[in-house]
């Protein structure tokens, strides 16, 4: 799901040839999990349906030969979708990084990133807070579980918030 | 031997400690140097008395004459006739004599190389500077100043001495000696108990709020320390280290306070020598405190200052994350704070009724004093912390003085125990001051009558001369002549005076008096035969009225007042001749001018003055040295409580600013500052001013003068210490508002 | 229905000499309201607080207060402002040492002229509800630290201010502590009506607001106030 995401927006700062699409993911989100040649391919194959990027064909022969390009469609996707808070859960952070990474890369304000998934965040912690004061011991001990969970969730929003500067600096190296 | 150095070690952090704590810290270690500088200069003031005393006794004795062994001494060509010429200036005593060399060897007194001749004089400096500001004193002897007396001839710089050659001296009117130096003489006029109890009791009173001072000096910024402490347990010091690096905090504070009270000492000491005036004025070179007594205070004063710190410490517990107070928790007790007083009562008890003749009662007294006063520092803690507790209710401001208060009471108390024990002593004091002025009698000034002059001469010179002399002098307005003798019946001396009703008045109540008229004065009524000094007998006409003396010549004893017109057709004996002056008081002058008359022609004449002027002088003076030293000693006070009341609002600051933002008034906040000052002073002096009346009250029934309480004394003195409390307040209002700004609020 | 904050700061500024502790904060609080206030330390929260409260008046900008301008008003009535309508909880060591917690909790009833008597019955009535009735006549330093907090909570809420603030309240507490206090705070407050104006770094106990308020660099981002 994130990963067409992240290829869509990684078109934004220009057109690219698959393979260096997928060099360029694989720098910036890749780590321990390389993305295959043939997933860059099925990805945008069905991001070509739906019309959020299109094909610049390029003089030359060969199937690498292809550039793709984001269409305004893709741009206003991407925008919608860093922009949308993600479903508190643990393990959220992978999705979480590669947005304000994005963000980052895409010019746009990070700190709102960070500030919609605090906001979303409290939101839940209100509701389980509220429904632990109305419940019995068990209903607070699952809630207090949740509870700091997502507590330690925010707590890397706040330290990613106060590391904005550094990573940006490191990207755009 | 390692533990030594590390004794060292933490003695010398302690020392470190005390000036590395920034200005605080400084602040803290200056205080305490003062505070215990200014006690250390008074104990070396009182430990340079007795060498100083001494030295300068020693010079007058080497100057005094033996008038009385010498009366048979024969004419020889190393004897002298001397004349006494002692006189006042203004309130000062002149020492002089009148010296007449009677060969070729005559005795020469210390300080002189050349005896003046006839028409010369030598003079002290300090007379010789008085002579040059005073004309009226300048032409007072008539005679030429031909040189100075060097200092060995003298009591001390201050001494107003002088030698005036002559060749009027006869054997009637001189005394031969043949030498000079008498050990063994008494003071002139010796000292009396009164004046003994009088000092012993100053002393006492002058150096308990010294202690008192100096302890709770060497506590100063404790708190602070205390804190600094219990950091360094956090480190790993422990208890006794603690202890050992406070210590060695207080020496440090101790030992700069050796160095300024000797500072401060000596630079009382050239002062004294510079300005002293009156009979107390010492060369620097008598200024040579008991190597003893220094000895003692060098190394008493930095023990009993450790020792305070470790007994203070003894109350509380630093731990390793703050300190712990455990004065809240034991309760003061009574019984043993009793003793002292008690004990001080029975020693005062059997001197109710007058100090007697025996001798040591002015030590018991003084003792008693001592103890009352020591006794009154004790109670105190016990007093407030009873009262206080007993205190509550009322407003919010009163509310958090009183609770702090009850909290913990003894660091007021500390401050204020200083107060209560000077303000008792001072008002024992004045009440003892003015209980002898009422035994001598008021100064002459406020004895409007006149006559009170009495001129006694010595030289054999005609009548005429004097009245003629007398009555152009400015400032006289009328001379008469009274004649006087001495009769003594069954052991009783009586003075024997003749002369006119108006001069009677002088001495006596003689209302309605009338040429004829006899008065006796403590004699009994009835005729009596008089042994006169010619051994010849008197039988005086028979008093017909009993009256009682004039305030001043109450002194004087028995008298028989005899107007002329009683001794009609009477043998009269041969009687001395006196000239009684009706003197215009209103001009001070006036008496400087008889006394150069006097002097011209014979400068061994009596000049009897009204009153106990020499006396009252002393006794005002002393009142007013009291006042200035009781206001010095509440200023210093007042000092100890504004660093008292300042470093625990220092240490409440978090909860000051959020008084402040809860919206509690400024006026609410200083009310309760002021309070907290006020409570323990007021229950202070209530105790003070009830000590000090009781022992007023039992001083003067020791001199035995009539018991009354000394209002003027316990105002100004309660009104000084009143002030105090509005000053601390003042004082510490800065703090206040610097403290109760926001920024206090951030937790640090 | 267009409903007006009861506490408003717009675009205020101060320095704390080169720091500029508050660069344009503004921040609206509704009555009844719980606003967290949250941010990372040294970001201005306190300060923020602190002008809301009108205990520090801002360089520039403006605080009102149910219609009225706190910047433009005098020390004293700031003062008698804040001793009537607003309440106030620390993070620690904010009780007088020496009052017992009862004298304490009764201290701003007495401010406002409350008698004795009838303070200290209000008082006790307030430490019953907040669980520490049997601390009412111990000195704060005999209580623990989520006893002395309540015994705060409780001395901030015992003149029904309209506004409450806490700075950091259970800051020096641990977590079961911390979210007692934050238990009973909350709900007291919300039966009395009053508005909170909490600043925390915990998101558990900024959980406990109605919405929270985010202060970065003296500038505050706000989460839209619903009704
Ligand atoms: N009284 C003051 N004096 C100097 N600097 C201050 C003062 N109060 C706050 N500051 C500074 O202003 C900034 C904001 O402080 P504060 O409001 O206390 O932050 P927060 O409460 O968010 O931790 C910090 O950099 C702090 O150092
Ligand atoms: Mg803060």
């Amino acid at each position: 799901m994130s990963v067409s995401f992240a290829l869509l927006g990684l078109l934004e700062n220009g057109p690219r040839h698959g393979y260096d699409l997928k060099r360029t993911y694989d720098d910036t989100f890749g780590r321990d999990r390389e993305l295959h040649y043939g997933q860059v391919y099925s990805t945008m194959a069905r991001l070509l349906k739906n019309g959020l990027v299109e094909v610049e064909a390029e003089p030359g022969v060969g199937p690498d030969r292809k550039r793709y390009a984001i269409t305004d469609a893709g741009v206003t996707d991407v925008a919608e979708w860093i922009g949308r808070a993600e479903k508190p859960e643990p393990y959220l952070q992978s999705t979480l990084y590669t947005k304000v990474v994005l963000a980052l890369m895409t010019g746009r304000d990070a700190t709102d990133v960070l500030d919609a998934q605090r906001t979303e965040h409290l939101r839940l912690m209100r509701e389980l807070t509220r429904r632990k004061s109305g419940g019995d011991i068990a209903d607070e001990l699952i809630c207090d579980h949740a509870l700091f969970h997502l507590e330690a969730d925010l707590r890397w929003l706040e330290l990613t918030a106060a590391r904005l500067d550094r990573l940006a600096s490191r990207i755009r190296s | 031997m390692t533990r030594l150095r590390t004794w060292a070690f933490e003695i010398g952090l302690g020392a470190r400690m005390s000036v590395a704590g920034g200005r605080a810290g400084w602040t803290r270690l200056a205080l305490i140097a003062t505070g215990v500088g200014i006690g250390v200069a008074v104990l070396l003031a009182v430990a340079t008395l007795p060498t100083a005393l001494a030295a300068s006794n020693a010079r007058t004795e080497a100057r005094t004459e033996n008038i009385a062994a010498s009366t048979d001494l024969p004419r020889g060509d190393d004897t002298m006739l001397i004349g006494i010429a002692t006189m006042m200036f203004r309130g000062d005593s002149v020492h002089g004599r009148m010296l007449q060399a009677e060969g070729s060897r005559p005795p020469v007194p210390p300080g002189v190389t050349t005896l003046p001749g006839p028409g010369e004089m030598l003079v002290s400096p300090a007379l010789a500077d008085l002579m040059a500001d005073e004309p009226l004193l300048a032409q007072r002897w008539g005679a030429r100043v031909v040189g100075t007396i060097a200092d060995e001839g003298l009591s001390g710089p201050a001494d107003l001495a002088f030698y005036l050659g002559t060749d009027t001296l006869t054997e009637e009117t001189g005394h031969r000696i043949a030498g000079f130096g008498y050990a063994g003489v008494e003071d002139e006029g010796g000292v009396s108990p009164v004046m003994l109890l009088l000092s012993a009791v100053g002393m006492v009173v002058l150096l308990m709020p010294v202690m008192v001072f100096m302890a709770s000096a060497v506590r100063f910024g404790g708190e602070a320390r205390d804190r600094r402490l219990a950091a360094l347990r956090l480190v790993g010091a422990d208890a006794a280290m603690t202890r050992r690096i406070a210590a060695g905090e207080t020496l440090a504070g101790a030992l700069l306070g050796l160095v300024v009270g000797a500072v401060l000492a000596v630079g009382a000491g050239l002062l004294v020598n510079r300005y002293a005036s009156g009979a107390m004025s010492f060369y620097l070179t008598d200024m040579r405190p008991v190597p003893a007594l220094v000895a003692l205070i060098a190394v008493g004063v930095p023990a009993v200052a450790v020792l305070v710190t470790l007994s203070a410490m003894r109350q509380v517990v630093v731990q390793p994350l703050g300190v712990v107070r455990l004065s809240g928790t034991t309760r003061r007790r009574l019984w043993w704070r009793l003793i002292l007083p008690v004990l001080g009562v029975a020693l005062l008890w059997p001197l109710k009724d007058g100090l007697g003749g025996s001798s040591g009662v002015e030590l018991q007294a003084a003792a008693g004093v001592a103890l009352l006063l020591i006794g009154l520092a004790l109670l105190l803690p016990w007093w407030v912390e009873a009262t206080v507790h007993r205190l509550g209710g009322g407003s919010v401001a009163w509310e958090l003085a009183i609770r702090r208060l009850q909290l913990d009471s003894g660091t007021a108390v500390r401050a204020v125990s200083g107060i209560a024990v000077s303000v008792a002593g001072v008002i024992a004091l004045q009440g003892l001051v003015s209980g002898v002025e009422s035994t001598i009698g008021g100064e002459g000034g406020s004895d409007a009558r006149p006559f009170q002059h009495e001129i006694l001469p010595r030289a054999d010179l005609p009548d005429q001369t004097w009245i003629t002399a007398l009555e152009k002098t400015p400032g006289v307005r009328e001379v008469q002549t009274v004649r006087s003798v001495y009769g003594t019946q069954d052991g009783t001396s009586v003075r024997i005076r003749i002369g006119d009703c108006a001069v009677l008045a002088a001495f006596a109540e003689t209302a309605g008096c009338a040429d004829g008229d006899v008065y006796a004065v403590d004699v009994p009524a009835g005729p009596a035969t008089y042994e006169l000094s010619d051994d010849t007998t008197w039988t005086p006409p028979t008093a017909n009225h009993e009256v009682a003396a004039t305030p001043s010549y109450e002194i004087y004893g028995p008298a028989l007042l005899i107007t002329p017109g009683a001794l009609r057709g009477m043998k009269v004996p041969s009687a001395e001749t006196n000239f009684a002056l009706n003197l215009d008081t209103a001009d001070p002058d006036a008496v400087e001018h008889l006394r150069n008359t006097v002097a011209t022609l014979d400068p061994q004449t009596l000049v009897s003055e009204p009153g106990n002027a020499t006396v009252a002088a002393t006794m005002r003076t002393i009142r007013q040295s009291l006042l200035v030293g009781t206001v010095v000693l509440l200023l210093l006070i007042g000092a100890s409580l504004v660093v008292n009341v300042a470093e625990q609002l220092r240490e409440r600051r978090k909860v000051l600013a959020v008084l402040v933002a809860f919206g509690t008034r400024r006026r609410t906040l200083t009310g309760s500052v002021l309070a907290q000052a006020a409570v323990p002073v007021l229950i202070g002096m209530t105790l003070a001013v009830g000590f000090g009346s009781a022992l007023a009250a039992a001083l003067m029934a020791m001199v035995e003068a009539p018991v009354t309480v000394d209002w003027f004394g316990i105002g100004t003195t309660s009104g000084v210490a009143a002030l105090v409390v509005l000053g601390t307040t003042a004082a510490t209002l800065p703090t206040l508002m610097r403290l109760t700004r926001p920024g206090n609020l951030r937790s640090e | 229905m267009t409903e007006q904050p009861l506490l408003t700061a717009e675009d205020l500024r101060l320095s704390f000499g080169e720091t500029k502790a508050l660069d344009g904060a503004s921040l609206h609080v509704w009555a009844g309201e719980v606003v967290a206030l949250m941010g990372s330390s040294g970001s201005g929260k306190s300060t923020l607080l602190h002008c809301l409260a009108g205990i520090l008046t801002p360089e520039s900008g403006r605080v009102g207060y149910a219609g009225r301008d706190l910047s433009a008003m005098s020390d004293t009535e700031r003062s008698a402002l804040r001793r009537g309508e607003f309440g106030f909880v620390f993070q620690f060591g904010q009780l007088v040492p020496e009052l017992t917690c009862r004298e304490n909790v009764a201290l701003p009833l007495r401010l406002t002229g409350t008698g004795r008597r009838e303070a200290h019955r209000t008082a006790t009535e307030w430490l019953e509800r907040l669980e520490v009735a049997d601390v009412a006549d111990k000195r704060p330093g005999q209580a623990s630290g989520g006893q002395g907090q309540r015994v705060a909570v409780a001395r901030a809420l015992v003149g029904r201010p309209r506004v409450v603030f806490a700075d950091e309240p259970t800051g020096a507490l641990d977590s079961l502590n911390g979210e007692l206090v934050m238990k009973l705070f909350i709900a007291a407050a919300k039966e009395t009506g009053a508005a909170v104006v909490l600043v925390t770094h915990e998101a558990r106990v900024a959980a406990y607001s109605d919405r929270e308020a985010i202060v970065r660099d003296g500038v505050v981002r706000e989460q839209e106030y619903v009704r």
